[in-house]
């Protein structure tokens, strides 16, 4: 039986560190951050088999690619809060000659990146590499991949459905992350997607949709769509978030997709966050 | 030494690729190849026929391509990816440079009708600015062998090599000169010992080098022969201890004058011995539809230009 309240109160940690780690460096993502706190916190601590020990092939591991790498952020702490690598190196985000780069990257060493992403639209393709190399070597476990919903304004991504449904890759769970928002304003203003599930199942996917900012939701949807695979088609979660979830005043706009709080809106924010796991020292 | 170069024949640089990927698919279960809708073209055929499983039809995505690549090379698999030069550099820099390069996959890009050679397709195929646009990725491989014989030694030397390679070849048949003269990476191969003029030359540019040379030494001009295949890392030690002998170099490539070859030796010796340096190059132009060998006497990449280079750079030095 899962602890959901173990998971939120994780997720709880994950958003004051993410506040703090953007509010330090004075630059970064907190709204894709926050939005997607709770699905990373699920994956690394409910769903996935994974080894903080880390090895880069990932045998028998399943593995997560950050397609949308700007939010860093979130998938830091979470990496450091599973055992990746210290918690007190949240402190060195965006800092000279520091591991924790403004996107991930492979380049510095960190443990738990298995590719750079950060130019948008790549990291699925990546992920399905993945994917073949697993059905290559008969190994049965899983792909996740996150997008951001801007990000499939990129055409790779397109290339990447078709393949992924042509190659049959259903040991692959693609989750978009739906907050309906982009740098220059809504999605549906600025380049509209309209209905996302429906042109996935067109490319031939099996399409789902999950609530991204309930913990019980989330935990269902991984393992609703973990029932699907090994069933000809790769699955893709439509993930309905808010941007900046868990900070009031970063929800519901774009405005905080990438500017770090002041002072006052740090201590605002970490009040509305129970500090659960012992913030970072700084 | 000029007098035991001889052509043994004719074939395309992209059969040696072709068949150095077959050898590849025999000896190590490592390798798969992926291919972007051009199978003929790239010769990749034996291989798709003998190892079906390890050969992935990528479709006319070569974005894609790229980055499944990537993430055949995290699994522990050695991807050789076949395409056209121009869909294999300039169309996927950016896939290249953040998959590929600066995560450092060991992908092998390999790229076929490289150049002007690829004759009447014309400029939007002839890619000539291929080798800059990848020498200047950090920890990118790039190598451009001469002929069937050293594109396969290279193809084949790759799958040990770690790291990001681009491996550029071309379409036509081309005379074959290199059967069991030594390859390694990153080693420059020299072809003839001169002391009047360095001749430094890559590619389908190295045939007509040899016959420049021999041209030059009936005019009483002695070639320092050497053909640079591995444009990065360069051989600097060789290129060196050979313009340290003669005083004087001519480049010679099929690509823009910019970014490939001749910057790179111009690089070494403006830092560490310089030279008067000459550049058999396109004079930075697109090229256009031609048999191949009109397209190199019009884009001045002939056995003429070179013969002229040479005589020009032996004034400089001795003016």
């Amino acid at each position: 039986m899962t602890d959901i309240k173990r998971l939120e109160d994780i997720a709880s940690q994950v958003r004051r560190d993410i506040v703090r780690m953007v509010h330090r460096a004075k630059s970064g993502h907190p709204g894709g951050s926050l939005g997607c706190a709770d699905l990373l916190t699920a994956l690394y601590f409910e769903t996935m088999k994974h080894d903080p020990a880390f090895n880069m092939d990932a045998a028998d591991e399943d593995v997560f690619i950050l397609s949308n790498g700007h939010i860093s952020p979130v998938w830091y702490s979470v990496l450091a809060r599973s055992g990746y690598f210290p918690v007190e190196e949240l402190k060195t985000f965006r800092e000279i000659n520091c591991r924790l780069q403004g996107h991930p990257t492979t380049h510095e060493g960190l443990p738990g990146v298995r590719v750079a992403t950060g130019s948008l639209g790549q990291g699925l393709s990546v992920g399905l590499g993945i994917a073949l190399s697993k059905k290559m070597t008969d190994d049965s476990r899983t792909i996740f991949c996150l997008t951001g919903d801007g990000e499939l304004q990129e055409g790779q991504v397109w290339e990447a459905a078709l393949f992924g449904a042509h190659k049959q890759l259903d040991n692959t769970i693609v989750i978009c992350d739906r907050n309906n928002q982009q740098i220059d304003g809504s999605t549906e203003d600025v380049m509209a997607l309209g209905s996302i599930g429906s042109k996935w199942a067109a490319f031939g996917w099996d399409v789902m949709e999950m609530d991204g900012n309930s913990m019980s939701a989330v935990v269902e949807g991984l393992t609703e769509a973990k029932s699907r695979l090994g069933k000809g088609k790769p699955v893709f979660i439509v993930m309905k978030t808010e941007m900046g979830a868990g900070v009031d005043f970063m929800m519901g706009s774009h405005k905080w997709h990438g500017i770090a709080p002041n002072d006052e809106q740090l201590e605002a924010a970490l009040a509305q966050l129970p500090e659960t796991l012992g913030d970072f020292a700084v | 030494m000029l007098d035991t170069i001889t052509s043994t024949g004719k074939k395309a640089t992209r059969d040696g690729f072709g068949a150095g990927l077959k050898h590849l698919g025999d000896i190590n279960d490592k390798v798969v190849a992926l291919c972007a809708d051009l199978l003929g073209s790239l010769k990749m055929g034996d291989f798709k026929n003998a190892y079906p499983d390890r050969f992935v039809q990528m479709g006319i995505a070569e974005a894609n391509m790229m980055g499944v690549a990537a993430g055949l090379a995290t699994g522990g698999k050695i991807p050789f990816t076949g395409t056209f030069a121009n869909f294999s550099t300039g169309r996927v820099y950016d896939q290249i440079r953040q998959s590929i390069a600066y995560s450092d996959k060991n992908v092998k890009i390999c790229a076929s009708h490289a150049g002007l050679t690829l004759g009447e397709d014309g400029a939007t195929h002839q890619i000539l600015e291929d080798l800059g646009l990848m020498r200047m990725l950090p920890g990118m491989t790039v190598i451009n062998p001469c002929d069937f014989h050293q594109t396969k030694a290279a193809t084949i030397a790759l799958a040990d090599h770690h790291g990001p390679a681009y491996l550029r070849f071309g379409r036509p048949s081309w005379p074959m000169f290199t059967e069991g003269m030594p390859f390694e990476i990153g080693k420059a191969l020299h072809l003839s010992e001169g002391t009047d003029v360095t001749i430094i030359a890559t590619g389908h540019l190295v045939w007509i080098a040899v016959e420049a040379a021999r041209t030059l030494e009936k005019q009483g001009i002695s070639v320092d022969l050497i053909n640079i295949h591995t444009i990065k890392p360069l051989d600097e030690a060789a290129v060196l201890a050979s313009v340290k002998k003669t005083g004087c170099v001519v480049t010679c490539e099929e690509h823009n004058r910019h970014g490939g070859l001749g910057d790179a030796i111009a690089q070494v010796l403006t830092t560490q011995h310089p030279a008067p340096q000459a550049f058999v190059a396109v004079d930075d132009s697109f090229g256009e539809s031609g048999k191949p060998d009109q397209l190199l006497e019009k884009y001045c990449l002939d056995e003429e230009t070179i013969v002229k280079a040479a005589e020009h750079v032996c004034r400089i030095k001795n003016a």
